[in-house]
């Protein structure tokens, strides 16, 4: 199986070579080709939605199958896991399989890369929808070769006669490059929840054959190669390249801009729309000296941050905005205040970057009521819708070709410097190359909000917990959007003066402790900067998980030190849900867990070392994790030694891409906590 | 602007840049090649490493004047995939990079330091490569990748 995005020729090359209908055979070869293959151009294509199965499944006409997917793979084998899903349901060979992702031009919005969904959710409508063209191509294969369906199976792509398989029809004959035209249910949700119901019933796990399986993953030779692509690599012919110019401190504006100080660069200039500044040059390199070179005069700063020391005294004085208690169950205040022993402790999280390898690139090519977008956003459909609204285009005129960016872990900078892009190429005329500098990748980012979680616990005289209080006080995980289908979301779009339409949401810890008496709440605060502001917040993988259970987890270790119980045993004692014990139970077996109260004295020596166990739900997926670490008492050095997890996300698609996620996922959490 | 010639992966080039110019930039756009990365500009990633008559450089901080008469060495340089690297093979195999962003930093950086030093340990491999950034966390199985290739290099 192989994926493709929009960037590669290739695509267009393996459509045209299986003679598919999907590209008009009139394409350009260039990065029009891509246009080409909306449905708009071919005549006999059904409009690209939900509700139409050739919007998710097609046949080529040598039998291999296109599949269509509206989410993106950062590298994880999504695509693969997808592609897997996809032959099971047909009955193809898993290597007959292509997987189209992040292209507006033939994939519907399932959203893109979001909120852990990409197998449990995103892999839905492509199941239902591979199961709907094999009932159909065994109906119709029924009728060709005039026995009951009943009677076919399937095999690789040929539908043959039960105990006479000389009696066969392939795929390919049946409707190899041709359209389904059969209609299927949407259920009218646009993004992670987009599904289709149909006619067909998709497979049990039992009858997987290639599902639980490990194949390898399409993109790693390119990149081992320096043969793909990424974001950065898209060149048009003609495009400048851009640099957006921001202020060194919060909360200026650009008063007076000294367009005579660039005037040494041949060919660079300067760009304006409101508060949005940018310069642009034929040339990379003399875009980026006119970015050093321009001055610019600033408004004062409204210093609206407070020293970096005072941010948690800030976040607890602030006033609370909203504030919502997901759970209640008894009354936490007064068995507290009755309680034989309370425990209370806070945990403080700071603001975090996404800090990606390198910083947001996107290239927009504004054509005459048209434009492509090349991006490497986790959500290249809402992106377009972005990009459309700065150019006054209708979303489908505007064609999102998603190529894989230098890391991506949430809403980082990408989606902001595409709208970068877009406005640049509306002034300019011109296809942009944007391309940030790593201080504005870093300073300018959307970040992961910093908050202070505070947890109090009320014991009775025979050291049972019977009250439990876990409240997260921090700035919004929505302050701007979770996708830049609205400008008003992103960075460029403030300065150029669109509405930021904030909101309000945090977490809760996603455990099953039953404390007789028990609060889960959230509360957010104001931002410290209502409109373009470099702490605007957003989600950071995975959305405020690592802070709330770093916390609530730690705390669940007070309340187990204070009870003098091993903290494994503490944890069996309280959880109820039986999922959640067998995960907590493997993690401790695998790891050798001796079960011992966590000690009161200091024991002696340089080098310490140490273990811990945490567990937490996230996206239906169960993890508790042991770590072993060692800690130099005299540089303070921490080391993680060994980490040992485990990680119920139930049926397995892809047992080594498991793996690997498993492995980025700890050392992402370990450089988030470290460093 | 002015002349620099040196040369690419065995090959002769010639450009005509602002001699300022970070060599990074020849490669990726008077040359157009897809790797080295930009990361960060500044020498702090690693993204951006060639090799400079065999020795890991930063190129997004190297004035491509510099590279006046040397040799420069890319991952395209280091192997393809019809003749690779045992490195990129051992990338392969282990199934490394997640993004990839930063491939050329630890491939070419690993090559260098296990050309001189193929009996290196644990620890000497981690020092080695320690300068060098990956934000989406493989660094088990660039650990993985590199042991596997010294192995078959020995």
């Amino acid at each position: 199986m192989k994926t493709r995005t929009g960037l590669s020729v290739s695509r267009r090359e393996f459509l045209m070579t299986s003679g598919a209908l999907i590209v008009s055979a009139a394409a350009p070869a260039t990065s029009e080709n891509a246009v080409a293959a909306t449905a708009a151009t071919d005549p006999l294509k059904p409009a690209l939605v939900p509700g139409e199965l050739d919007s998710w499944v097609a046949v080529l006409k040598d039998g291999r199958v296109a599949a269509f997917f509206g989410k993106v793979d950062l590298g994880q084998g999504l695509d693969v896991g997808i592609a897997q899903i996809v032959a099971d349901e047909l009955d193809v060979a898993y290597e007959k399989v292509t997987v189209f992702q992040g292209d507006t031009a033939n994939s519907c919005n399932q959203g893109g890369a979001s909120g852990s969904f990409g197998i449990n959710v995103g892999a839905k409508p492509l199941r239902n929808a591979a199961a709907e063209a094999r009932r159909i191509l065994v109906e119709s294969a029924a009728q060709r070769l005039s026995v009951p369906a009943d009677r076919l199976t399937v095999s690789d792509g040929v539908v043959s006669v039960t105990g006479d398989a000389a009696k066969k029809v392939s795929y390919a004959e049946l409707i190899g490059g041709r359209f389904f035209n059969a209609k299927v249910e949407w259920n009218k949700q646009v993004g992670n929840f987009m599904d289709i119901n149909v006619r067909a019933k998709p497979k049990q796990p039992s009858e997987y054959k290639v599902v639980g399986k490990s194949f390898p993953r399409n993109d790693v030779e390119g990149k081992v190669f320096g043969t793909s692509d990424w974001v950065s690599e898209v060149r048009v012919p003609g495009m400048l390249h851009a640099r957006v110019i921001r202020p060194e401190r919060a909360g200026c504006d650009p008063v007076k801009v000294d367009e005579a100080s660039i005037r040494s660069i041949r060919g660079a200039r300067v760009v304006r729309e409101g508060n949005f500044l940018a310069v642009v040059a034929p040339r990379e390199w003399d875009a980026v000296r006119a970015a050093k070179m321009l001055k610019v005069e600033w408004s004062a700063s409204k210093d609206p941050f407070p020293p970096m020391d005072k941010l948690y005294e800030h976040i607890r004085a602030a006033k609370t905005v909203k504030r919502e208690e997901p759970l209640k169950k008894g009354d936490v205040e007064a068995v507290i205040k009755t309680a034989a022993r309370v425990v209370e402790a806070e945990y403080e999280w700071p603001f975090q970057a996404h800090a990606s390898m390198g910083p947001g690139c996107a290239v927009v090519d504004p054509r005459k009521g048209r434009a492509t977008l090349w991006t490497g956003t986790q959500k290249p459909h809402y992106a377009r819708d972005g990009v459309a609204k700065i150019l006054g285009l209708p979303p489908e005129e505007v064609h999102g070709i998603w190529v894989v960016g230098p890391g991506s872990y949430g809403r980082n900078d990408a989606g902001d410097t595409a709208i970068d892009a877009a406005i640049v190429a509306k002034l300019t005329g011109k296809p942009v190359r944007v391309q940030s500098s790593r201080a504005e990748g870093i300073a300018w980012c959307p970040k992961g909000p910093a908050g202070v979680h505070r947890g109090r616990a009320a014991f009775d005289a025979s050291g049972k917990v019977i009250g439990y209080d876990f409240n997260s006080k921090g700035f919004s995980r929505l302050n701007v959007n979770s996708n830049e289908s609205d400008p008003g979301d992103t960075l460029g779009g403030m300065e150029i003066g669109m509405t930021l339409k904030p909101q309000d949401a945090f977490g809760t810890p996603e455990e099953t402790y039953g404390f007789d008496n028990k609060r889960l709440g959230w509360e957010v605060i104001a931002p410290l900067l209502a409109r373009s502001s470099p702490l605007r917040t957003s989600h950071l993988r995975d959305p405020v998980g690592p802070d709330i259970h770093f916390a609530s987890e730690q705390f669940i270790d007070e309340l187990a030190f204070a009870a003098g119980e091993d903290p494994v045993a503490f944890r069996l004692k309280y959880v109820t849900a039986a999922r959640d014990a067998a995960v907590i139970r493997a993690a401790a077996e695998k790891a050798g867990w001796q079960p011992r109260p966590a000690q009161r004295s200091r024991p002696s020596g340089d080098v310490l070392t140490g273990r811990g166990i945490a567990y937490a739900q996230r996206a239906r997926t169960i993890i508790a994790a042991v770590a072993e670490i060692e800690v130099d008492r005299r540089t303070g050095r921490i080391w993680g030694r060994k980490f040992t997890v485990a990680h119920d996300c139930g049926l397995i698609i892809n047992p080594q891409s498991l793996r690997y996620t498993i492995e980025g996922n700890v050392v992402h959490g370990l450089s988030r906590v470290l460093f | 602007m002015a002349k620099v010639s040196f040369a690419v992966d065995g090959k002769a080039v010639s450009v005509d840049v602002d001699p300022n110019m970070p060599l990074l930039y020849a490669l990726r756009d008077d040359l157009k090649m897809n790797a080295p990365h930009f990361g960060c500009g500044e020498g702090q990633c690693g993204a951006c490493t060639v090799l400079l008559d065999g020795e890991p450089t930063r190129s997004c901080v190297l004035p491509v004047s510099a590279a006046k008469g040397r040799k420069v060495t890319t991952i395209y340089g280091l192997g393809t995939p019809k003749k690779p690297h045992p490195l990129q093979t051992a990338y392969v195999q282990e199934q490394v990079p997640q993004c990839g962003y930063c491939v050329s930093g630890w491939l070419l950086t690993a090559a260098a330091f296990l050309k001189k030093k193929p009996a290196a340990g644990d620890s000497e491999l981690r020092e080695a490569l320690s300068g060098l950034k990956c934000r989406c966390g493989t660094h088990v199985s660039i650990m993985r990748a590199v042991k596997r290739a010294q192995k078959q290099m020995a």
